[in-house]
């Protein structure tokens, strides 16, 4: 239980996908000025990250391994993550139509968003188990969902802060994006590795 | 090994494939049939002189009536009699002179290959590089004026669209008596 509990803030925090590794960084830029964009942004990635990354254990060990074909493993992951990422968006289109219209763009870009191919891989490069997987890549997607909610909390507040011309809109994102990465580092010291 | 790659990647896009379209039955959303068929009307270039982001967007306005049937530009009078016909509205001609079809044309004289036009071009009808020379495809070109706006030398106009061999056609035969 409490393995489960230092992976799930292990991969949240410490190795949070998008202050740490730098992975993620489109939507994290992109939708981060409305809350609702941002939450709804972050749960899609949740699902989809999830989802993927069990995808891509089951691909890797039962499909790529056997055959020894892992030098398609890029292709096969994003194969099936786009296929997640358009299940997604049919399903938010038809069980929540407002959501639909906040994320617009940025839905069919989760394809694009390398936290999920990036996560994929990393579980394979680990060696992870399945169920070790499942969690690295929920960890993961809370992370993400995370940093994003204060992001956007940051951003709203910023947008009505007199910022000098020079710094408005996205080069202030950027800096505020830093100074949290920083914070971020301070997690480092919380687990043994 | 080369034959497994094959297959088995061919195998998991076809049952992906089929997922997909599976879940795309059950999961459509039921839309305003009149929606699609206007935006099949619509130019299609999505170049937002009417204010609406793309054609899209201008088919919904235009079904919840909350938009003219005027709207077009590109499209010219045709469109708007076409239009005013599937929604069985009036159409409010003054103020459109039909100029007959045009298209965009590049001066050569004064075009200095800034890059602006080809850029803004929903269409991908003007090709050139920097400090080249631009050169408008009649073809692809649907007259949406988004160049004319960005030439800063004012090299680009929208002339009538010239005839040529390839456009010239016999006049459709006329009654005498009408």
């Amino acid at each position: 239980m409490s393995e489960i509990f230092l992976l799930l803030l292990g991969t949240a925090l410490v190795n949070n996908v998008v202050l740490v590794k730098f992975l993620g960084l489109c939507p994290f830029m992109g939708v981060s000025r409305k809350m609702d964009g941002a939450l709804g942004m972050g749960m899609a990635t949740t699902f989809v990250l999830t989802f993927a990354t069990a995808a891509s254990w089951m691909l890797e060990h039962w499909l790529l391994q056997p055959l020894g074909i892992q030098y398609l493993r890029i292709l096969a992951f994003i194969l099936t993550i786009a296929a997640t990422v358009q299940f997604t968006e049919m399903a938010i289109r038809k069980f929540s139509p407002g959501l639909y219209q906040v994320l617009g763009i940025y839905l069919p870009l989760i394809t694009t968003n390398c936290a999920v191919l990036g996560v994929a891989l990393l579980n394979v490069q680990e060696k992870n188990g399945f169920l070790h997987s499942l969690l690295y890549g929920f960890g993961s997607a809370l992370g993400f969902t995370l940093v994003m909610l204060l992001f956007t909390g940051l951003r709203v507040r910023l947008s009505l802060a007199q910022v000098p011309a020079a710094f408005a809109g996205a080069p202030i994102g950027f800096v505020v994006a830093g100074l949290l990465s920083l914070a971020f580092m301070g997690f480092a010291g919380l687990s043994g590795h | 090994m080369l034959v497994a790659a094959i297959v088995s990647l061919t195998v998991l896009g076809t049952v992906l494939g089929l997922l997909l379209g599976l879940a795309a039955r059950y999961l459509r959303v039921e839309g305003n049939p009149i929606i699609a068929e206007i935006e099949q009307m619509l130019p299609g270039s999505q170049c937002g002189q009417c204010g609406y982001p793309g054609c899209t967007g201008a088919a919904q306005a235009l079904a919840d009536g909350s938009a003219p049937v005027n709207l077009c530009p590109p499209g010219g009078v045709a469109l708007v009699q076409a239009l005013a016909d599937k929604l069985g509205v009036e159409a409010d001609l003054s103020g459109m002179e039909d100029q007959g079809p045009q298209v965009a044309e590049v001066k050569e004289e004064i075009c200095i290959g800034c890059t602006r036009c080809f850029k803004v071009c929903p269409t991908d009808a003007i090709m050139g590089a920097a400090q080249q020379i631009h050169v408008v495809f009649r073809e692809a070109c649907t007259a949406c004026s988004k160049c004319v706006d960005v030439c800063p030398t004012e090299a680009l106009s929208l002339q009538a669209v010239p005839v040529t061999l390839q456009s010239w056609y016999w006049n459709k035969p006329k009654l005498e008596a009408a």
